[in-house]
């Protein structure tokens, strides 16, 4: 009987899979309701993916997979190329998970939290060096000595950061890290999960909240009732879903679609939500000649406002076409 | 197996429980009644009487025991004891320490009944699901936990009590008389091994349902059999003839039960029992 685990994985490991995450086509039903449907998804080395939904998307489902904890009942996992159900303790020991409700022990204090944890995790003689080290990072050292019980959220997420980061894991998983969190402390916490990024961790991790995958995730899976719907970087996705550069039109008076849409620069028109028009261009070097064209034939233009669609732009499309499509199909 | 993760989970579960003293010191209290408070009674009353006629009266009751458990009384108590002395001995021996057998059961049993679906419902049960440990790690490393207080009831109670029972018996007999042979073998070699079955089947519902009030009031159906079986083994052991094989043998049985319960039950917890999700079984 081993007493001691192998020591934790090498990041340097230049024989590593380049996909650390790969779950492909899983199904996972609770009871009579399904929670995962056909989902893939792959998480690159070294990234950020975040898995975007709403409550009840398999988010949370998804992450559980990942490390073994629950196992698809159709479908494949690899997690480092392992398979987290045959393999679960080299997968999780290079895992660090931070879940939606901190997972702490109210009763211990943050100190026995962290040293359970580096137990578990098979730290060694240096244990007490990295609690101090996780802990000064995440600016929860001073209050390691009290019970967690009376710690406030954000202490707790810190203490929980701190712990996943404890054993050096090649892969974090965040479940919803700054729920509960003001903002200012959620600024912190994905301040934190960029710098480790920088490090060379994985990191995948899950939100509904879509200001904050916006600018940190390096690739997006958007998710609905379990299913992946979109994946990819936004900037990748936005030009899927809008391939032409769209512009945002306004005149004294009101613009013509049909004269508009003659023109050689625009590909389409369509009437924009907040008034005026949006015109898919066919090439955004020619915006500069369709101002022209248009202040030449005397349409007073009060607004030229080029447009880069939001992540929550994209976001609500993707979920109005799968209603639209979910209606077609019923 | 990890040895070493089932250790950090028990004593973290240990410390858990040394903080909770909402959940100790009742169980103190009960432990008190038991082996200290009714004998202290019970055999203050008896030693007050004195050696009239209502000792006399006691001590006749005592002519429905076994013939064997009337011997171990006399081989007990030197020749021309008082009848006094013999229904301090017979209470002490026969009656009072068997229904001790009821604490150390009741307090494991409180504490394995909450401990899977405890982690379950304060959400550090997904800490454990992703962690190194294996299911077995944690099944163990919990029923461990759970059997240490149960345990160390059992020894420091009968300590307490053997103290009682000898300060009333030892300046009659001459020497100390509790525990005899045959409750050395209950308390060491028997009862382990009724707290592991009892524990065993606990840990197993308490990995199934989805709430603690859920777990204990299952646990206590599960209990409450095994404490009938443990008192009625212990008192006809003790009351027996050939008393020292026949609770060797007993304790045989019941460690061979909780063996092959344990291993079964090792076998039956899943990591999604950790979870706050509904499983699939």
């Amino acid at each position: 009987m081993a007493d001691q685990p192998p020591p934790v994985g090498d990041r340097s490991q230049t024989s590593a899979p380049e996909l650390v995450v790969e779950i492909r086509n899983a199904s996972k039903r609770f009871g009579t309701v399904p929670a995962l449907s056909n989902l893939t998804i792959v998480a690159p080395r070294g990234r950020i993916t975040v898995l975007l939904g709403p409550n009840g998307a398999g988010k949370t489902t998804a992450i559980r997979l990942v490390t073994g904890a629950l196992t698809p009942d159709s479908g494949s996992v690899r997690t480092f190329g392992l398979d987290p159900d045959a393999d679960g303790e080299e997968v999780r020991r290079r895992c660090g998970v931070v879940s939606a409700k901190p997972a702490l022990y109210d009763r211990l204090s943050g100190w026995d939290n962290l040293r359970y944890a580096a137990s578990l995790y098979g730290l060694g003689d240096d244990a007490l060096d990295r609690i101090d080290d996780a802990a000064t990072r995440f600016g929860i050292r001073d209050a390691l000595d009290q019970q967690v019980g009376g710690y406030s959220t954000g202490m707790k997420t810190r203490l929980a950061l701190s712990r996943a980061i404890l054993a050096d894991p090649d892969l974090l998983l965040f479940d919803e890290p700054t729920s509960g969190l003001d903002p200012e402390s959620s600024q912190a916490v994905l301040a934190l999960i960029r710098k480790m990024t920088g490090e060379g961790r994985t990191v995948v991790m899950c939100t509904h909240l879509l200001i904050e995958a916006e600018g940190l995730a390096d690739q997006i899976v958007v998710l609905d009732t379990g299913t992946d719907l979109l994946t990819g970087a936004q900037d990748e996705l936005v030009a899927r879903y809008w391939p032409y550069p769209l512009v945002r039109l306004e005149a004294e008076r009101p613009l013509d679609p049909g004269r508009l849409a003659t023109h050689d620069a625009v590909h389409t028109v369509a009437p924009h939500p907040a008034g005026g028009l949006q015109v898919e261009l066919t090439d955004r070097a020619l915006l500069a000649g369709l101002v022209a064209d248009l202040v030449g034939e005397g349409i007073p233009l009060t607004r030229v406002d080029p447009h880069e669609p939001t992540l929550e732009e994209l976001y609500f499309a993707v979920r109005r076409d799968r209603s639209a499509a979910e209606a077609v199909a019923s | 197996m990890n040895w070493h993760r089932i250790r950090v989970v028990c004593t973290t579960d240990l410390r858990q429980l040394w903080q909770s003293k909402d959940f100790w010191v009742p169980m103190l209290l009960l432990g008190s009644i038991f082996f200290l408070f009714v004998p202290l009674l019970l055999l203050s009353t008896i030693n007050s009487v004195g050696e009239g006629a209502t000792a006399q009266r006691l001590a006749q009751q005592l002519d429905v025991l076994p013939a064997a458990t009337q011997a171990q009384i006399d081989e007990n108590l030197p020749a021309g004891s008082p009848p006094q002395s013999r229904v301090i001995y017979a209470l002490a021996v026969f009656l009072l320490a068997p229904i001790a057998v009821v604490v150390p059961l009741t307090i494991s049993a409180a504490v394995g009944a909450a401990t899977i679906v405890g982690e379950r419902e304060r959400g550090t049960g997904e800490f454990l699901a992703h962690s190194p440990a294996s299911t077995r790690e944690i099944y163990l490393g919990k029923l461990i936990a759970s059997f240490i207080p149960g345990y160390l009831t059992t020894i420091g109670g009968f300590a307490i009590y053997s103290v009682l029972v000898n300060a009333f018996l030892a300046p009659r007999a001459g020497r100390l008389v509790f525990p005899t042979g045959p409750w050395w073998l209950l308390i060491l070699w028997v009862l382990p091994a009724f707290l592991l079955l009892a524990l065993s089947l606990i840990l197993r519902i308490s990995a199934r349902v989805r709430s603690t009030a859920a777990a204990q009031q299952a646990a206590g159906l599960v209990s409450f059999p095994l404490i009938i079986l443990g008192y009625t083994q212990s008192t006809g052991a003790l009351f027996g003839t050939n008393v020292v094989q026949i609770t060797f043998v007993l304790g045989g049985v019941a460690w061979v039960v909780a063996a092959l319960s344990l291993a079964s039950g090792m076998r039956s917890v899943r990591r999604s029992d950790l979870l706050g999700v509904a499983n699939n079984r």
